[in-house]
């Protein structure tokens, strides 16, 4: 992977802690995502997932470290880097239409009302809230909100999307459907989207890479997973896949046990090259050599065969 | 059992309550005292009170047929002393608009920049700590010594009751402002000006309103205070007056529409803070 649209070299974030001491919340950080590409983040809470999210954004300062985007080293937020936040943060004080408004005209400022208005209104269509525009936020549901929170990041048109657990508070129906557009809006739109999720099966349908980060304090990213399913998947027969539970059971296994135990049982663990798994047959994938991130290989298993 | 059912009968027993109590002030002062043979003179010095046991105490229907001249007749002007019940309370309404418009100049951008700036917030906190409990009566020998004018003193002692709370209720409101609203402007790029009219000011207004409201409640109770002292025109004045002439009818008059204006500011504030007021 030589594209690396963005790429975070070596950030750390320590606290003050207590007595002088301080509390490191992780630290030699590398990561890194190529255009276009869908990554999700899982690790226990604490882990300092959304640390790094807020580094990204540029609403949080890395104590130690670089993230760079598209070949500049970031400094502050950006409109390039739209955020979907988990309690969706709209302003209750504006409408579905004036919130959606309200980052259009932050972006394109001598735009007039109307041309606000209107390409507002593409991207409140976008996301099937037609007919709502002049609802307030108390008026919708959680699923409405969080569409909204959809709408308004990708009416900036951004290089890429961050999002914090999304769709955690949702209903798992609702949460179905918003992964679906999600999906469906960042395939059609090539975004890039970096995503923060508790959920399993969540990461598996909408990943092409997963990061696993150990448990904090002192987190490292352990693995880097490559999503094996093909990039046409439907969310409907996600489990009927041959290496679905192997991948399945791969983050389980590294949620249950491993994240504990990896920072002890791995002395060798090397932040700037971590690992990157391949679920399923070594013969199957090209394995390069050189500077390129050491290889390990899962073998798929048959779920009907494994206990 | 319905909304509308419970208020109707709240409004039931609020006309049970308010009968009884006119009931029982009427009786209580109607009744007659014992009265003692004295002089005719002296008979006519003490008034009806010593000569037929009638009570000093005016009873419901006394002050509402005072009321209702008073009503009729709200804006006549007989020189100093002799002023309608309009004409004071507009000189009040004027001193407490004033005092109090100068106060939310001062105090909300003031509450802004302080809320804005840890810094600012903790160099002011010694001052605004040792100002705000000092009684705004207080102020009033420095006031009337510097300004040489009571009704200008007057309003000013207005101005400093009422900057307190909106003051401290525009900090607070401006410092609590939920982290990821201001975040939502910063990752918009979103100006320090245009954050603070977009999302600070909208946020905190519910907050902002609530301090108005009880600022203007205590200008309101203190402006009473003020024009007994000052003197002159207000219905503070109005009051004092009355009772050097021992006119208790046109005191509990005043005292009813004392109650009845504070309650209509009140009740403007509380719906401006219903206006900016919405829910998540
Ligand atoms: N302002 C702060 N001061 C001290 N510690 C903090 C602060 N913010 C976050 N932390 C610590 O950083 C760690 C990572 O937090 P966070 O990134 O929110 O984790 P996650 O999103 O993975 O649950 C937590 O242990 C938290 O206690
Ligand atoms: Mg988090």
């Amino acid at each position: 992977m030589t594209d690396k649209f963005i790429s975070i070299e070596g950030i750390s974030k320590r606290y003050p802690g207590a007595s002088g001491a301080t509390t490191t919340v992780f630290e030699n950080l590398w990561l890194s995502m190529a255009r276009g590409e869908f990554c999700c983040v899982i690790g226990h809470s604490g882990c300092g997932k959304t640390t790094v999210l807020n580094i990204l954004a540029g609403l949080d300062a890395p104590s130690e470290g670089v993230v760079i985007v598209d070949g500049q080293a970031i400094s502050g937020t950006s409109l390039d880097r739209a955020v979907i936040f988990q309690s969706h943060a709209l302003l209750p004080w504006r409408t579905v239409l004036g919130n959606v408004a309200y980052a259009v005209s932050s972006k394109w400022r001598k735009w007039d009302r109307a041309k606000v208005k209107a390409h507002a209104q593409t991207f409140i269509d976008l996301v099937g809230l037609t007919g709502s525009e002049h609802k307030r936020p108390s008026e919708l549901s959680g699923g409405m909100k969080q569409r909204v929170g959809i709408a308004r990041a990708l009416s900036i048109t951004p290089k890429m999307m961050l999002m914090d657990e999304p769709f955690s508070a949702l209903d798992a129906l609702t949460r179905g459907t918003l992964q679906d557009e999600v999906r469906r809006i960042c395939l059609e739109t090539g975004q890039t989207a970096f995503m923060i999720t508790h959920d399993v099966d969540e990461a598996i349908y909408l990943a092409d890479k997963i990061f696993l980060m150990t448990n904090g304090p002192g987190a490292v990213l352990a693995e880097v997973v490559e999503n094996p399913l093909p990039r046409d998947r439907g969310r409907t027969d996600l489990h009927r896949h041959p290496l679905y539970y192997a991948l399945r059971n791969h983050i389980i296994d590294f949620l249950v046990t491993r994240s504990k135990t990896f920072v002890a049982e791995t002395p060798d663990h090397d932040p700037r090259s971590v690992p990157v798994i391949h679920i399923g047959k070594p013969g199957l994938t090209i394995a390069s050599s050189g500077d390129e991130p050491r290889q390990a290989w899962i073998p798929g298993t048959n779920p009907g065969l494994s206990a | 059992m319905t909304t509308t059912s419970l208020r109707l009968r709240a409004g039931l027993v609020s006309i049970v309550l308010l009968a009884a109590f006119l009931g029982i002030w009427h009786l209580a002062t109607r009744s007659a005292g014992p009265t003692t043979a004295m002089s005719p003179e002296y008979a006519k010095l003490m008034g009806l009170t010593a000569t037929q046991g009638k009570s000093a105490m005016p009873g419901p229907l006394d002050v509402g047929a005072k009321l209702w001249e008073h009503l009729r007749r709200p804006f006549y002007d007989n020189g100093p002393n002799d002023k309608g019940l309009g004409i004071q309370l507009g000189y009040s309404i004027a001193r407490v608009g004033m005092g109090y418009l100068l106060a939310v100049l001062v105090a909300i951008p003031l509450g802004f920049l302080i809320g804005m700036s840890p810094l600012l917030s903790k160099a002011l906190d010694p001052f605004i700590q040792v100002l705000k409990p000092i009684s705004p009566l207080a102020w009033m020998p420095l006031a009337l010594y510097t300004i040489k004018d009571s009704s200008i003193s007057a309003i000013f002692v207005i101005f400093i009751c009422s900057i307190w709370p909106m003051l401290l209720n525009t900090v607070f409101g401006v410092a609590s402002v939920r982290k990821e609203w201001i975040n939502v402007a910063r990752t918009l790029e979103v100006g320090t000006l245009r954050r603070a009219f977009t999302v600070i000011l909208p946020a905190a207004a519910p907050t902002i309103l609530t301090g108005m409201r009880i600022s203007i409640g205590i200008a309101w109770l203190v402006i009473v205070a003020a024009e007994m002292l000052v003197g002159g025109t207000g219905i503070g004045y109005f009051v004092w007056n009355e009772w050097n002439n021992l006119s208790i009818t046109n005191v509990i008059i005043a005292i009813l529409l004392i109650g009845v204006v504070g309650m209509l500011l009140d009740q403007i504030l509380a719906r401006f803070t219903r206006m900016v007021t919405f829910p998540e």
